[in-house]
């Protein structure tokens, strides 16, 4: 096997050195009612020149652009991803060092987080942004758990229009807990309803996502306002970071806990996984976060540098009592969204932003004037409900054989919402594609 | 030329990244507009983002010189206790980029991602038949995410049957993430010392095992590199009591082809992708933590599940015994990918012989390095061995200043200070990757501080000094914290 | 760390097991930790101390402080309500490793029972614990 670099002779010498006779020898003190009755039922070994052919059969069996034109959003977006991107992020330097434990040989991973940080910490409009949390999912079940510590309250309000699998995830967080949850209705425009917090006292939080599961621009600063009067905290994030490079940040409208999933900046999509949660506050509620953080501070000759610090609130030193469990988190993530917005720059995400929502806003126009029903009225970013024609499920699956994927059917999410499809629309969508698809739809 | 490995290039300074950006660069190729600009209403949009433009090269020229500031697997040994920092072999990097797995929506309609759930359904009956349990979810971002899974699957299960119980039991040589995974479920933690052998014993078990609690946390391998003999006595007491075992299986890489964990007595245990299983560890993450439990933990898994109907896979969320769903999608899918990579790459044989190669290292360094150093535990270990600073304290050398010095040598230093329950741990993982050549250079580095420290401490007190950085004063670190710029 | 003979053990407080200590100040209480204390927990970067207002009883929890590898809680030495809390060791929590016994206080409480100071130790008895 070519990873080990063992000759049967060092084998040998080692075994001597140790008093044993037998590699089988080093395992003689696991009890035999412990032990393997016979060798793993595994596939043999391949080699490189097979485990490639068959690897390259399961890729090129799967769906993917440019073969597929996918309309496909909803938690996860196919941005473009700069060659510079990748091949920065594949030094490995960077995807084979461990954890910056030790920061005199870990400065890379350490200014990098920390950088990435400070321009997470921009983009949302809060003071302090972990070095990272698993995805967005995790990142708000976090955050609601974060802010029943802080006000020490145990009901939490969220907003209908979450994305579903961020809900589920909060559900299972809080399942063991007793925490009550309480969900705030949609209303006719596709945005959630401020009426319908009508009970806010005792709340310790309200969660809202914007843009939020439809595709819509929320009043963030309403519930904000709502929740700060009744002495609760808001919680406030996104399933698509791309939007926050045009829209007013979370922080900015009176968010106290932002979350948010990174992976539209340089992260593939990976059938849903390896993603980037952002989890980021205030100062005053900094001592309350989960996860790890990057600091800035000085060596013995007075040189700035960075260490992970503020540890005192994780797992290894304050055990049970540990803001959260997490440990490995998703730094390589991270330091790759790092790289994407220092490539993209405070000017280009402007730009890719309003391309996004220009495209978008044009194939909405286009399947409006087609006859189709845009049953939300309220603004969107890069993401917007159509209703099809009823039996539009057949075709749907006739676009598939056309290798066209319309978007994703709403119905199994909200049963009301028969029908309704979510559309998303990013940079790498051209005007031929959207016009094919209008045209197939209205044929 | 010195033979030693540690030694200094050409490192280069580098500012923060704003401080590199001009307003007006770009290093980003925009898409052709196509379509007409339609703007967002004025109260909306933001014109507050402070961030910094730059070119492609001020981008390449900053990341690159970052990097050359990290040590890595690839550069040189990195034996950190309890980490697993075995080589992160290139074919799995491959693996993972091809274009239909890295680009592929976790939404597809089934028909189309049926490669991927195959990869993921064949990933997790190989992880069944390496541990000897009977299902797996993939689904756990991380180890600490597997142990939340595995602790929401006990409290299921006993909620299941009505019971409510407060406690678990958490030995003294546990990783620090089991007390916090459990305590998210709303259990206490019942701390056990482990015997003066480094394992723990049935009868400490039998002492506070009660109804009340609802099972065992138990590290096997433990934190000391040390087998917990008695697991099975110990699984008997905990069930008898109506208990469930859990075992965290962060040092798989030291029995795998050698131990049946369901044997062992375990209800449920999670594996590190990212340690056992080669993934490279990113500087802290992404990694991956399946959960595997027995046939009568299975309805409480995660969900989705994948399933096979009519021939075909699909991922279903029918299970309403299942604790729910972890993350947003299906888990860390590049993780398993890599991870797939690596075992079909060494088949089963590869497998046993990669925990035989990481047992014959660490006991090959144990015996080489225990006149030198203080051995906790003086017995054969299985993938890492726990030393202490006892013998150097003489020369008011501590742990911390070993390991700085180790630096000078070239070696990223072992896990320091842990586990607790050795005073001055410093807890060496070699791994089965390191050549014999490697191991001997790393002793004789260890041997030679070990000396430097009778006759020359300040050398220990004062290092490092061949690294770009000396050491960093994590005081003023905490005391005023500056976390962005 | 330092020997206990270099260490500072005035004989105008009472000292706790938890060694925590106490200094009667006029109809209230001062609360510290003690110069052994401060120097097992090296340099101590955080306090966290409770509201004004609350109501403790002896042995209870009355905060943490924090080095960079470790927390401890803070217990109080007699019962009483918090009137007064040394708002200065948030910025500077410097303080309490210079000057345990003054610039390093952390609360001042009016006492339940006054009396609870004699269950205290004195230095002598302080001391020889210490040594053990």
């Amino acid at each position: 096997m070519r990873y080990f670099p063992h000759t049967p002779e060092e084998i040998d010498q080692m075994l001597q050195v140790i008093g044993l006779t037998r590699l089988e020898d080093l395992f003689a003190g696991i009890p035999t009612t412990c032990q393997k009755t016979r060798a793993m039922n595994l596939t043999a070994a391949w080699s490189e020149w097979e485990l490639n052919d068959l690897m390259d059969a399961v890729s090129d069996s799967m769906a993917v652009p440019p073969a597929y034109t996918a309309f496909l959003g909803a938690g996860r977006y196919h941005h473009h991803i700069p060659a510079v991107v990748t091949a920065l992020k594949g030094r490995t330097e960077f995807l084979t060092s461990y954890t910056p434990y030790q920061p005199e040989i870990s400065q890379g991973t350490l200014q990098a987080i920390y950088e990435y940080q400070t321009l997470v910490s921009r983009l949302v409009g809060v003071d302090v942004v972990t070095a990272s949390h698993y995805d967005g999912a995790t990142a708000m079940a976090e955050a609601a758990l974060m802010s029943v510590r802080i006000t020490q309250r145990t009901r939490i309000a969220a907003s209908a229009l979450i994305h579903p699998f961020y809900l589920q995830v909060l559900k299972t967080y809080l399942k063991p807990t007793g925490y009550q949850l309480i969900e705030i209705p949609r209303d006719a425009s596709g945005r959630t309803d401020p009426a319908g917090l009508s009970d806010v006292s005792g709340l310790a939080a309200v969660i809202v996502q914007s843009p939020n599961f439809l595709g819509c621009i929320e009043p963030v600063s309403a519930f904000s306002d709502v929740i700060h009067h009744a002495g609760g905290l808001c919680i406030s994030g996104f399933t698509e970071a791309l939007s926050c490079g045009l829209l007013k940040s979370p922080g900015s409208q009176g968010a106290d806990i932002v979350f948010g999933e990174g992976q539209s900046f340089g992260l593939p999509c990976a059938f849903g996984g390896p993603g980037l949660g952002m989890l980021g506050t205030s100062k005053a509620y900094m001592r309350n976060l989960p996860g790890r953080l990057v600091g800035k501070t000085h060596d013995l000759d007075g040189n700035s540098g960075f260490v992970l610090t503020l540890a005192t609130r994780e797992q290894h030193i304050r055990r049970e009592k540990a803001t959260s469990n997490i440990c490995s988190n998703n730094s390589h993530c991270a330091l790759t969204a790092a790289i994407y917005m220092a490539a993209l720059g405070g000017t280009g995400i402007r730009k890719l932003a309003e391309i996004n929502h220009s495209k978008a806003a044009y194939l909405k126009s286009a399947l409006k004037q087609a006859g189709m029903t845009l049953p939300f009225d309220a603004p969107f970013f890069n993401e917007f409900v159509v209703r099809f024609p009823d039996g539009f499920d057949r075709v749907y699956d006739r676009l598939i054989d056309q290798r066209i994927i319309a978007g994703l059917a709403l119905e199994p999410f909200y049963p009301e919402l028969k029908s309704h499809y979510l559309l998303t629309v990013t940079e790498t969508m051209n005007r031929k594609s959207m016009d094919a698809l209008v045209r197939e739809v209205s044929a | 030329m010195s033979d030693k490995l540690g030694t200094t290039g050409l490192i280069l300074n580098e500012p923060l990244v704003w401080e590199r950006g001009k307003p007006g660069r770009t290093g980003f190729s925009m898409p052709s507009e196509d379509v007409p600009f339609s703007p967002l209403a004025e109260e909306l949009v933001r014109n507050d983002l402070d961030w910094p433009d730059l070119s492609e090269v001020d981008v390449v020229r900053h990341y690159t010189r970052l990097s050359t500031w990290n040590v890595s697997v690839d550069a040189g040994m990195y034996p950190l206790g309890s980490c697993t920092m075995k080589y992160n072999p290139k074919t799995n990097e491959r693996q993972a980029g091809l274009v239909g797995l890295s680009d592929a929506h976790p939404l597809l309609p089934a028909p189309l991602c049926q490669g991927a759930l195959k990869l993921m359904a064949n990933l997790e009956a190989d992880l069944a038949e390496i541990t000897g349990m009977n299902a797996v979810s993939l689904q756990p971002a991380a180890g600490a995410h597997g142990e939340l899974a595995g602790m929401l699957i006990i409290h299921a299960c006993l909620e299941h049957r009505g019971e409510r119980r407060s406690k678990i039991i958490i030995p003294d040589t546990a990783h620090g993430t089991n007390p916090a995974s459990a305590a998210l479920c709303g259990y206490r933690p019942v701390p056990v010392k482990s015997g003066p052998n480094g394992i723990l014993s049935p009868d400490a078990v039998k002492a506070v095992m009660d109804r009340d609690t609802a099972g065992i946390m138990i590290t096997n391998p433990n934190t000391l590199g040390l087998f917990e003999e008695n697991i099975r006595e110990i699984s008997e007491i905990v069930h008898f009591m109506g208990g469930l075992v859990y075992a965290d299986g962060a040092n798989f890489n030291a029995v795998m082809g050698v131990v049946n964990m369901g044997c062992a007595g375990v209800d449920v245990m999670h594996l590190n992708l990212h340690k056992t299983f080669s993934t490279p560890h990113g500087g802290g993450g992404p990694g991956s933590g399946p959960v595997c439990v027995q046939k009568h933990l299975e309805p409480f898994l995660p969900v989705p599940r994948i399933v096979m109907q009519n021939g075909a896979y699909g991922l279903s969320r029918d299970f309403p015994l299942s604790i729910g769903r972890l993350v947003t999608f299906y888990g860390h899918f590049s993780v398993m990918v890599r991870a797939f990579s690596y075992i079909r790459s060494l088949g089963p044989e590869g497998l046993a012989r990669a925990s035989q190669l990481a047992v014959l290292n660490a006991n090959y360094i144990r015996e080489r390095l225990k006149a030198f150093y203080h051995l906790a535990y003086d017995r054969p270990c299985m993938h890492e061995c726990v030393f202490s600073d006892k013998k150097q304290q003489a020369h008011k050398i501590s742990t911390l200043d070993i390991a700085k010095r180790l630096m000078d040598y070239g070696y990223h230093p072992p896990t320091i200070y842990f586990p607790l329950v050795v005073p001055g741990a410093l807890m060496i993982e070699p791994t089965e990757t390191e050549s014999r050549d490697e191991i001997d250079q790393f002793v004789d580095a260890l041997i030679a501080i070990a000396k430097e420290a009778e006759e020359n401490p300040d050398l220990l007190h004062d290092a490092p000094k061949t690294p770009k950085m000396r050491r960093l004063n994590e005081v003023e670190a905490a005391r005023k914290p500056c976390l962005a710029g | 760390m330092k020997d206990i003979s270099e260490l500072q053990f005035p004989e105008t407080v009472r000292y706790a097991a938890d060694h925590e200590w106490a200094r009667p100040d006029g109809d209230s209480v001062v609360i510290g930790i003690t110069d052994y204390a401060q120097d097992q927990l090296g340099d101590i970067v955080y306090v966290e101390l409770p509201k004004i207002g609350e109501t403790l009883a002896p042995g209870e929890v009355f905060g943490t402080v924090e080095s960079v590898k470790a927390v401890s809680e803070l217990f109080m030495p007699i019962g009483g309500e918090v009137i007064a809390i040394n708002s200065a060791l948030m910025d500077s929590p410097d303080q309490v490793n210079a000057d345990p016994y003054h610039d390093g206080w952390m609360i001042r409480i009016v006492p339940a029972q006054i009396s609870d100071m004699d269950l205290l130790m004195d230095q002598a008895a302080y001391i020889t614990m210490l040594k053990g």
